[in-house]
């Protein structure tokens, strides 16, 4: 099997320089895609189908044809390596060990949008992937792959910059992002005007997720069908895919868009460890829905995972054990969420530590059962529509399937708080 | 914390000169100086160990970005210490999954080992605890920083270890 995004990879030796990734096919797709027109680009990535992985799926050649066309004033594309979602750990996998994909990645889609600016915006604790890109970035302007006339294509010129963050969830949001980037508190902005038409300082720009750009040479290339036979069955591509939790082998890895959670769970990280049996999953992130054992058999595809009542969202889950509390998972996760609000409006604001207080209230045994009411009717107040981002709604998920599959814990909280240890 | 922004008694301390070449540098990045706020504010901490009143000044002076507008940056990313800190910031994370792979009594083991609870600093300024939020390592939890490195899989046994080195090294 292909794997495009993984296959220089080899933990425990160091990345790739220039010359090495480019003797293994590295940078080709910027030398064929040069050749190209950048509407043609475009066209192809929306052709195969490539969704967005930073949470949301949206089609990522469709988000780029929302660009207005070159007005003569500067265009940007931005990279979201803040990876802060509770349980994801990819993003991080990608830029620590093949930098140059994430770079081979920006200067193709920046040659598509005909920008000549491009951003990383990365988590200020990942410093390790900081010094590689900063190196492999080095490397690229040595090698004529940014600067003026990338590759010898005149009038192709490109900037990449590393910007490094210093915390807080709230910045992956790709409108809270741009204010940080602008040396703003990251509160989101309104959408519309949606980015690609007024993003960063009010000129057009698309905000993609690290994983989606480092897709871009594979695509561009080897072609949509070549793309298209990359997934199972009916799906397109590969993806990083991963657990964390009480099972064997812990990690992530590139799979075929479309295997189930029960391969990536037995197959990839070995099972459950001894002694511990699966309760239930978050499927991708923090931010999501639980779902339980008999959901094991979907495939891991943003729409199955939606009718069984969730979100595939970064795709990396997270187990919940037999012997681990799911009341006290739901409060860790509103705990972060709490601490993570922007501040900015008042469902999450003062939504969020009012759960976490009723949690805390619940574990040691003083909730009532009016708590539980008052929990259910709070994943409709923080929910979609009544909070100026998806933090809130996302923390509503885990809450409300919380509550739909573990009530009987919840009520066995109020009764005589945590018994598990 | 207590405003000492307004007040007058607080003047702009005078930046160091390899302060001021990465400040420089990072313009280089932007069309705009208040761009750089964060990364100035993050070069006079790496320098200094936290970002004083003083300091804060310099930064917003040297970038003409109002003092409050970039007090309203440095208090809203909590990598910028406002306060002074120990010689070595832990940051234990205290995310979900290594909350399920015991945290928690990693903090206790910090409490007892070091005396020091979560934002608090030890004695001999060497070590400050700060929780935080999921660092990105979750199939290695339980997970924590010191400075740049990051330590994984940890144990009390290997915190005992990555502490003495770091006394070792004084
Ligand atoms: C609170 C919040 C945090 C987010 N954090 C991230 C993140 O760390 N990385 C990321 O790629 N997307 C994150 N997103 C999604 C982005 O807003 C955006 O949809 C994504 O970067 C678009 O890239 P894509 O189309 O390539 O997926 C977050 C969204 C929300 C609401
Ligand atoms: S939902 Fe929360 S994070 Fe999003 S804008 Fe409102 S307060 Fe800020
Ligand atoms: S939860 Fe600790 S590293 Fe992710």
């Amino acid at each position: 099997m292909d794997k495009p995004l993984t296959k220089n990879i080899e933990i425990g030796r160091a990345p790739f320089d220039f010359k090495q990734y480019e003797a293994a096919g590295g940078y080709d797709s910027v030398r064929k895609v040069i050749k190209m027109e950048p509407g043609d680009v475009v066209n192809m990535v929306k052709d195969a189908g490539l969704g967005g992985r930073g949470g949301a799926g949206f089609n990522t050649g469709l988000k780029w044809s929302f660009v207005p066309p070159p007005d003569g004033g500067p265009r940007y594309l931005v990279i979201n390596g803040d990876e802060m979602e509770p349980g994801t750990f990819k993003d991080r996998l990608l830029i620590e060990h093949d930098p140059h994909l994430l770079i081979e990645g920006m200067i193709t889609t920046c040659y598509a949008l005909q920008a000549q600016t491009g951003y990383i915006f990365l988590r200020g604790e990942y410093t390790i992937c900081e010094e590689r890109l900063l190196q492999a970035i080095s490397e690229a302007y040595d090698n004529g792959m940014l600067g003026k006339n990338v590759a010898g294509k005149k009038g192709f010129d490109l900037d990449i910059y590393l910007h490094t963050s210093a915390g807080r969830y709230i910045c992956g949001e790709e409108t809270a992002l741009l204010n940080a980037l602008e040396g703003k508190r990251a509160n989101p902005r309104a959408k519309p005007p949606f980015p690609q038409v007024s993003g960063l300082w009010g000129r057009p720009t698309v905000v993609n997720n690290v994983e989606t750009i480092c897709n871009i040479p594979g695509i561009v290339a080897n072609g949509v069908e070549w793309y298209q036979n990359l997934g199972t069955g009916d799906f397109v591509g590969t993806r990083i895919s991963g657990v964390s939790g009480r099972v064997i082998n812990p990690g992530c890895w590139e799979v075929p868009v479309g295997i189930t959670f029960r391969e990536l769970l037995e197959d990839y990280a070995g099972g459950m460890q001894d002694g511990y049996e699966l309760k239930a999953f978050l499927p991708g992130g923090g931010s999501t829905d639980f779902l339980m054992p008999e959901h094991l058999d979907l495939p891991m595809d943003p729409g199955a995972v939606q009718k069984a009542g969730s979100r595939l969202g970064t795709s990396l889950i997270m187990v919940l054990d037999d012997k681990t509390c799911p009341v006290g998972c739901i409060r860790n996760l509103i705990k972060f969420f709490a601490h993570e609000s922007c501040g900015w409006c008042t469902p999450c604001r003062d939504g969020l530590p009012w759960v976490e207080h009723i949690l805390n209230k619940m574990e040691e045994g003083t909730g009532s059962l009016k708590d539980i009411d008052i929990l259910d009717e709070m994943t409709r107040y923080m929910g979609p529509g009544n909070t100026f981002c998806a933090l809130a709604p996302g923390a509503a998920e885990p809450l409300q399937s919380g509550l739909k599959y573990f009530m009987d814990e919840f009520k066995a909280h109020v009764e005589h708080g945590c018994s598990y240890n | 914390m207590n405003n000492l922004i307004a007040s007058t008694a607080v003047k702009a301390r005078e930046l160091t000169p390899e302060e001021i070449k990465e400040i420089e540098h990072e313009k280089t990045h932007y069309p705009y100086a208040q761009a750089v706020g964060l990364e100035a504010l993050k070069i006079v901490q790496k320098y200094q160990g936290w970002v004083s009143d003083e300091s804060l000044l310099a930064v917003s002076e040297y970038l003409d970005i109002p003092p409050d507008e970039l007090e309203g940056v440095a208090t809203f990313f909590n990598m910028i210490f406002r306060r002074p800190v120990g010689k070595n910031v832990i940051l234990l994370c205290d995310s979900v999954a290594c909350w399920m792979l015991g945290c928690d009594s990693l903090n206790e083991h910090f409490k007892k080992t070091l005396g020091i609870d979560y934002g608090e600093t030890t004695a001999d300024d060497m070590f400050t605890l700060i929780p935080v939020p999921c660092l990105g390592a979750c199939d290695r939890a339980p997970v924590m920083m010191i400075g740049r490195e990051t330590y994984y899989n940890l144990t009390t046994e290997k915190i005992d270890e990555i502490i003495a080195e770091y006394k070792a090294k004084g």
